[in-house]
């Protein structure tokens, strides 16, 4: 055999074991995308009655809350960024980092200082390789999220927002999550989180008379106690979003490197064909040279 | 008998149960409270405790509902907790 045909043959053998993997990978992300579908559609109903409910006290009350109350002084912001554990995935875990970079950019712009809590491996090896500092990291599982890590997550940035500028606490939260619009799109999105700006409610103006809600024990403890779950809830959503997005953005991913690993084949194929083909070639007229020299000594 | 109650029991992962009830009995942390229809706006916050639902074909549900709320709006009930559960 020819060195030339051995080499095309190495290369569609090495093809065809990476098209294995790619196709593996690809079925696994289709039969998962379903379930993290289901997940975000049976999650839905809980976080509308919380939006609900808070959007309730906050049309029907006047209480001022620190968790609705934008403050004066707005120095430090941080940005929770939901990232994927794993990649093969095409630029899932990028877009969104690119997206938090230039809400981080703009923040600063605005001279606020900008704290990062991440979500996921990829975004936690992105930051150590530019050796930039995180408040705090969670890794593993954002492809099956549950919901112990969401509320993990939830209070850390809760306490931050609490706690005074001197102690390092923050003014505003940001979310920015790939959000899943369908199997082949997905939109790196951004939220602010806290301070709450509740848009239901707003929009029906005053034209009706609003029913008086009654609280119990009163609005202020309604408030307190529902604040904290209606940011869990938001953090869950956007756990939930991400992974769908992942699988969605895998199986895109993961299909299109089945495609080009079959045409890779296809083309290697073709060119050790032709490898082949003149090698024979050459052994013939090598033959047919090699008898019409021996044929006049013959004689 | 007035129209009857529209109740949902959410918890984080799914809707648990969804259907309508003559009669719904909770235990905020300012003591048992019994919802019949007509009931005006509330929102209250649930003890530890449960949950009962009378239906309207008659059942009685019992649901556990930990550190969660409760909002009654325009005869809709709706209860919701991170860890809701049928308990029969």
């Amino acid at each position: 055999m020819g060195a030339q045909l051995r080499v095309y043959r190495s290369k569609i053998k090495s093809a065809q074991t990476t098209k294995k993997i790619t196709r593996a990978m690809e079925l696994i992300s289709a039969s998962r995308i379903q379930k993290a579908q289901q997940r975000v559609a049976e999650s839905t109903p809980y976080s509308r009655a919380i939006t609900r409910a808070v959007s309730a006290v906050a049309t029907h009350s006047n209480v001022e809350h620190p968790l609705t109350v934008e403050r004066e002084k707005l120095d430090t912001a941080a940005v929770v960024i939901f990232t994927s554990d794993r990649g093969l995935a095409g630029a899932f875990s990028s877009s969104v980092l690119k997206e938090a970079e230039s809400l981080a950019a703009l923040l600063r712009s605005q001279g606020k200082s900008v704290v990062y809590f991440l979500v996921g491996r990829k975004a936690n090896a992105y930051f150590s390789f530019r050796k930039r500092d995180s408040e705090k990291v969670w890794t593993g599982g954002t492809d099956q999220p549950v919901f112990e890590t969401a509320k993990e997550i939830a209070d850390a940035v809760v306490t931050a927002y609490n706690l005074d500028d001197a102690e390092g606490g923050v003014d505003e939260i940001h979310l920015v999550y790939n959000r899943f619009v369908s199997m082949v799109s997905q939109v790196p999105e951004i939220v602010r989180l806290l301070p709450l700006e509740v848009v239901e409610g707003e929009a029906t103006e005053s034209t009706e008379v609003y029913p008086l809600y009654e609280f119990e024990p009163d609005a202020e403890t309604v408030l307190d106690a529902l604040l904290p779950i209606y940011v869990e809830s938001r953090i869950w959503n956007a756990m939930l979003q991400s992974a769908a997005a992942e699988h969605a953005a895998r199986q895109k991913a993961m299909k299109s490197a089945s495609d080009n690993a079959d045409n890779l084949i296809r083309d290697y194929t073709r060119l050790a064909n032709n490898a082949r083909q003149s090698e024979i070639t050459q052994q013939i007229s090598e033959i047919v040279g090699g008898a019409d020299a021996l044929a006049p000594a013959k004689k | 008998m007035a129209s009857p109650l529209n109740v949902s029991v959410v918890s984080a992962n799914q809707q648990i149960w969804a259907g309508e009830a003559s009669m719904v009995v909770a235990k905020t942390v300012e003591g048992e409270i019994g919802i019949l229809a007509g009931h005006e706006p509330m929102l209250a916050i649930l003890a530890a405790g449960e949950v009962r639902v009378n239906t309207t074909s008659g059942e009685r549900l019992v649901a556990r509902a930990d550190d969660g709320f409760l909002s009654v709006e325009n005869d809709t009930v709706t209860i919701v907790a991170r860890d809701a559960e049928l308990v029969s």
